[in-house]
């Protein structure tokens, strides 16, 4: 996992390898259930959880999701949508994708503040996602 | 390419503001 390498240092956390540790940290990040995965930014602060087993591709987006929710809270608006758009590029039929491409136009709406970013993403829903639930949330830009 | 996870949880809090990098971390009951 190339991503993961890049992007985080990776550290893990065995229920029965080392249970103190994972007492110890489970109580400090409520995690109580297997797998958890957490993305933590470097101040040891949680931003993002993937709870519950998922196929490769989309275990894959969802932390490509998180990693760029990490870049939208810290108003990092043009990385952020680069990130996004990754997700939906890259997995087009992972889970995450539609709300990666809600959140990129949401990115590139506060990065140019530009209303056009938003009618564009409620536009691309019309042909892709069109049953999820974020075509929903962005019909209302349309 | 395999993830390299790490063990030493209060080293990699450590060494990631350091690096400003963030931190993945696996809560995990896969066999080893």
């Amino acid at each position: 996992m190339k991503f993961v390498n890049e992007n985080f240092i990776p550290a893990r956390v065995h229920v029965k390898e080392d249970p103190e540790a994972f007492k110890k940290y489970g109580e400090k990040y409520n995690a109580h259930w297997t797998p958890t995965v957490l993305e933590l930014d470097p101040n040891g602060e949680e931003f993002y959880r993937v709870e519950g087993f998922l196929p490769l591709e989309d275990f894959l987006a969802q932390l490509m999701l998180g990693r760029a929710h990490m870049d939208f809270k810290q108003g990092k608006w043009d990385e952020a949508e680069k990130r996004f758009r990754e997700v939906y590029e890259k997995l087009p039929n992972a889970d995450a994708a539609p709300e990666a491409l809600y959140w990129a136009g949401v990115s590139r709406y506060k990065g140019k503040n530009d209303s056009v970013a938003l009618k564009d993403t409620a536009r691309a829903f019309q042909t892709r996602y069109k049953d999820s639930s974020w075509a929903k949330k962005a019909s209302i830009w349309a | 390419m395999e993830i390299k996870f790490r063990h030493d949880v209060d080293n990699v809090l450590e060494e990631a503001k350091k690096q400003n990098k963030p931190i993945l971390l696996d809560f995990s009951a896969a066999p080893m």
